[in-house]
């Protein structure tokens, strides 16, 4: 990298620090970008970054659900609710792509909008593109920068089974976004992922008893899963069309975020922190790769002495000792 | 026995011509003036701000005041719209959906104005918010609301306007948007039972008064070129409609149970390419909904030869008006009884319908009807699809559409020679003539009448009470569109209806869209993330059927699309081709708001540094298009560019250039 690229990555990062908005586009554009020169800005980037937000930034809120719970319907009245209290709001929305083509349409936008071009909502969609890990590799960079400039960072995906596990190690609460009558309890079960949600809330509550009962089952069936802490997460009837229950809604999440406290809360960014370093290490080197250089057992140790440092850093340093480790294992042959 | 000579003819149809334009004075001089050539009813054209409950001067009106129809913003407005047509003899059409009640009490205050009681009037208000829903756009308020200002309207109409037909239930506009005819006759079927069911459910709607208000529901169909099959779409939907209200809603009297339908035929076959064609077109299905006494149509309106050019002219109107007087005075088609009953063919094709059409509307109810179906996008899923079908034919050539895929030479063509005088050009004062009369509007009413009257709406809506007479109350005293619109906008809130373009995948493999997949892909390579496209559509155009054909197609060829749907500012468009990282933008517009707009896009992309292309489609006539490329748009499309996969080629010509990778 020249000296001049770099200096221009170095204001980049000053600049979203300074919480300019114009410097948000283009530093995603540069970390969705596959080319090998534009990897290297992009660590580079995203390790000055996230030392300064993995523990401060933005409050980081996920939203997933089955296709048609109204999650962005949701999203948008959460949207303008934190808009009324003066917060600014970054959004990045997950969508499937196409296994064939690789097309995606990054779908109905326009439910979030609040009708005019205002400069305190940020929305930018991603397509999910089929690879294991990689949603979470993509929407992680995208969460670190979002996070500079925002108050708050919403993360929407498709709920699939799979993609939950990856969006709770990015966000501080979870949303799950059920569907009353849809056997959404039968699916978390399927899927294995009761225990994931810290949040739970029942949309389209205007539906009336059917709304109830999926609330009842959620409930009883949230007992279900197992946790780690203390916390039950509440189960919240709402109705995002017609702004009912959002109330009760917000209290939730706030709820969650100081049954947390603040080590809590240290403690899951840096869960987070781990879990990514492991699935990006495994993606590039395989589990092969990992036990050339002294396997998990190295990793876990090497996370821990490294408590407060930006996974990405991270990742990358490690990186290349595996590579380094590869290499002298190549010589033997 | 008549006389051979002079043999017993049947009445004809409402003639009419669906217009208005530039201003409530200029759509005044045309009705009268079409009235005097034989026209039997108005068919009002409101422009997209009146329709969506915007003053003339709200931004997002720029551009659209007086552009497809006339605006409307308050009751001086209407006076001049009907100066010297009396409205106790008059049959009024008026095209308008979330706004229908606040229109209709315009309607009324202007006739109690003229001295002719509310019970004197006839016509129709639209006011199908399904239909806008899946397919034209101009909805404002959440499906509930707009369900519960229906039925108010219904309720109220029929005690106070009883030759009044309150809704419309339209399902011309989703054969507009890809609706086979079996997808037509479900929908619109689920559609009048929503609207049924909500005025059953009333308290204020005795149960011995529900068959007059079966009675009272008019529908609005499209009739397309395939007439004969269309002939016995009509037959198939009169026998539905007398069965449905017979065994679902207790219609004892079959006179109320008869399936009274007004037509638009199909503006979606009209072609750019060699438009004197449209003309037969326009014939044969007007034929196809008037052979069939049983199933024959109350009213009429054609569109001109030049609808895919632009805005017609009077003349061209007055021409497609003497199709229906030729069709209903010169031939014998009147003197006969049903000329199909008996036919075996007919039967079966029509059984056939009603029985497809019936397990659809069965899947339909069984979602929990049709607000339901709108709101999981289910309906518009299927539109979609049934769209990208039909597109997709026609680009493989297995639709043949004349002049168009097939028997494509043709001497030049006289009618339309000169291009800028072959259709109607709204002037650009008229936007600005029409904010003047409305400040001055807005300074001669006595405010605080106006104010009041905007409490009572307020408080009559908060209290559940019906929208329609604090309505006409606040249409006497000089109240306008935007501030009855928002006063409800507050109470129910906005909407964005689900776009459907999260449809199936298209499983085309042919090779023209290998070979542009393969490009976007490796274009996607060399930019270093997979090409971003926008679509988009700026201004208040809520027909977005062109808009997410080219999304779905875009997808299916490997690009990622932000689709951002309809009624956005061009200042929005800005920020979200910023926000999002795109490429390449796409605008569709059809109002012919297009300069203004896209002027303004260009502008603002400008303003924040960025170079992306734009490339434009809409009904653009070719003297707009060359501006527009002078001011940097890269291409423009028109309804002849019918093969979305060379578009999509081209869109990769222009990021290669725009990119400098080409």
């Amino acid at each position: 990298m020249s000296w001049r690229r770099a200096q221009a990555l170095a204001d980049l990062g000053e600049r979203l620090l300074a919480r300019e908005r114009a410097a948000v586009a283009p530093a995603l554009n540069l970390v969705d970008d596959r080319r090998p020169e534009a990897r290297q800005e992009a660590t580079a980037l995203l390790a000055g970054l996230e030392e300064t937000v993995l523990f401060g930034g933005a409050r980081r809120i996920g939203l997933t659900g089955a296709p048609g719970a109204g999650k962005s319907t949701l999203l948008g009245a959460l949207v303008q609710r934190l808009r009324s209290r003066g917060q600014t709001v970054g959004v990045i929305a997950v969508d499937p792509s196409s296994q064939r083509t690789g097309g995606a349409l990054l779908g109905d936008r326009m439910r979030v909008r609040s009708g005019s071009a205002d400069p305190g909502v940020f929305i930018r969609s991603l397509a999910a593109r089929d690879q294991l890990g990689g949603l979470a590799e993509a929407a992680r960079a995208s969460v670190t920068i979002v996070a500079a400039a925002f108050d708050v960072v919403l993360v929407e995906t498709v709920g699939v089974g799979q993609s939950e596990g990856e969006v709770v190690d990015l966000v501080d609460t979870l949303v799950y976004v059920a569907q009353p009558g849809a056997g959404d309890l039968l699916q978390c079960m399927k899927a294995g992922i009761l225990e994931l949600p810290d949040v739970v809330a029942v949309n389209k509550a205007d539906l009336g008893p059917v709304a109830e009962r999926t609330a009842n089952e959620l409930m009883a069936g949230a007992g279900l899963g197992e946790r780690t802490t203390e916390w039950v997460p509440p189960v919240v009837l709402v109705s995002a069309q017609e702004g009912t229950g959002l109330d009760e809604f917000e209290s939730a999440l706030d709820d969650h975020v100081e049954s947390l406290g603040p080590n809590g809360l240290q403690e899951r960014r840096r869960r987070g922190r781990d879990a990514s370093v492991r699935v990006s290490l495994e993606r590039r080197y395989g589990s092969h790769g990992l036990a050339a250089w002294g396997g998990h057992a190295k990793l876990e140790a090497r996370l821990a002495e490294a408590q407060d440092r930006s996974g990405f850093a991270l990742a990358a340093v490690l990186g290349l000792e595996i590579e380094a480790a590869l290499r002298g294992g190549g010589s033997d042959l | 026995m008549n006389d051979p000579a002079r043999p017993e003819r049947d009445r004809p149809w409402v003639f009419r011509t669906y217009s208005g334009h530039s201003s409530a004075e200029a759509s005044n001089a045309l009705y009268r003036s079409n009235l005097a050539k034989g026209q039997t009813g108005l068919s009002v054209a409101f422009d997209l701000p009146t329709q969506t409950g915007y003053d003339s001067d709200h931004p997002l009106a720029r551009g659209e005041v007086g552009k497809v129809g006339v605006p409307v913003g308050h009751i001086d407005d209407m006076e001049v719209l009907f100066r010297e047509i009396p409205l106790d003899q008059m049959n009024t059409s008026m095209t308008i959906n979330a706004t229908a009640a606040w229109l209709l009490a315009l309607y009324v205050a202007t006739a109690e104005r003229q001295g002719v009681a509310a019970n004197q009037l006839r016509g129709t208000t639209q006011n199908d918010l399904i239909k806008e829903y899946l397919s034209r756009g101009t909805y404002v308020f959440p499906p509930e609301p707009s369900m519960r200002l229906i039925s108010d309207m219904v309720a109220h109409t029929v005690n106070a306007i009883p030759k009044w037909n309150p809704v419309n239930i339209c399902s011309y506009h989703l054969q507009e948007a890809g609706a086979t005819p079996v997808q037509e006759i479900a929908y619109a079927m689920a559609n009048a039972i929503a609207v049924l069911d909500a005025v059953k459910a009333r308290d204020d709607v005795p149960d011995d008064v529900l068959p007059e208000v079966f009675a009272r529901i008019s529908f609005f169909l499209n009739a397309g070129i395939r007439f004969v099959e269309e002939i016995c779409k009509g037959r198939a939907m009169t026998e539905l409609w007398d069965e449905l209200g017979r065994d679902r809603y207790g219609v004892g009297d079959p006179k109320l149970r008869r399936f009274r339908y007004g037509v638009q035929v199909n503006s979606l076959g009209l072609t750019e390419a060699q438009p004197e064609n449209n003309v037969i077109r326009i014939v044969l299905e007007a034929l196809g909904v008037t052979f069939s006494k049983k199933a024959r149509c109350r009213a009429l309106q054609l569109p001109a030869w030049n609808e895919a050019l632009g805005l017609p002219r009077p003349w061209d109107q007055q021409w497609s008006l003497r199709i229906q007087q030729i069709l209903a005075y010169e031939t014998d088609l009147l003197e006969y009884p049903d000329l199909l009953d008996g036919s075996h063919v007919v039967e079966a094709k029509v059984e056939e319908l009603k029985k497809a059409a019936q397990e659809e509307l069965e899947r339909v109810l069984a979602m929990g009807g049709a607000v339901a179906a709108v709101e999981n996008a289910y309906m518009k899923q299927r539109l979609v699809e049934s769209h990208t079908a039909r597109l997709r034919a026609i680009e493989s050539g297995e639709l043949p559409i004349i002049g168009v895929n097939s028997y494509t030479e043709t001497e030049p063509s006289p009618l339309v020679d000169d291009d800028d005088a072959s259709i109607l050009k709204v002037d650009d004062a008229a936007e600005r003539e029409q904010i003047e009369r409305l400040n001055a509007f807005r300074a001669k009413r006595n405010a605080a009448d106006a104010k009041t009257a905007l409490q009572g709406l307020r408080d009559a809506l908060s209290n559940g009470e019906n929208v329609m007479p604090p309505s006409i109350r606040a249409a006497h005293a000089g109240v306008t569109g935007g501030e009855w619109a928002d006063t409800l906008r507050e109470l129910f809130g906005e909407y964005r209806a689900p776009t459907g373009v999260v449809a199936r995948e298209s499983q085309v493999t042919d090779d023209a869209n290998q070979r542009v997949r393969e490009r976007v892909h490796a274009c996607g390579e060399r930019l270093g993330r997979p090409l971003k496209i926008l679509v988009g559509k700026p201004g208040l155009d809520g027909h977005s059927n062109g808009a997410e054909q080219i999304a779905v197609k875009a997808r299916d060829v490997g690009m990622e699309v932000v689709y951002d749907g309809i009624r956005l500012t061009p200042a929005e468009i800005v920020q979200s081709a910023r926000d999002e990282g795109v490429h390449v933008i796409g605008l569709s517009i059809l109002s012919g708001s297009h300069l203004i707009l896209v002027l303004d896009v260009l502008a603002g992309l400008k303003d924040e540094g960025l170079s992306l292309p734009v490339v434009v489609g809409g009904i653009i006539p070719e003297e707009d298009a060359e501006s527009l490329r002078e001011a940097g748009v890269q291409r423009v499309y028109t309804p002849k560019d019918f093969d979305l996969t060379r578009i999509m080629g081209e869109v990769v010509d222009v990021v290669e250039a725009s990119a400098g990778i080409g």
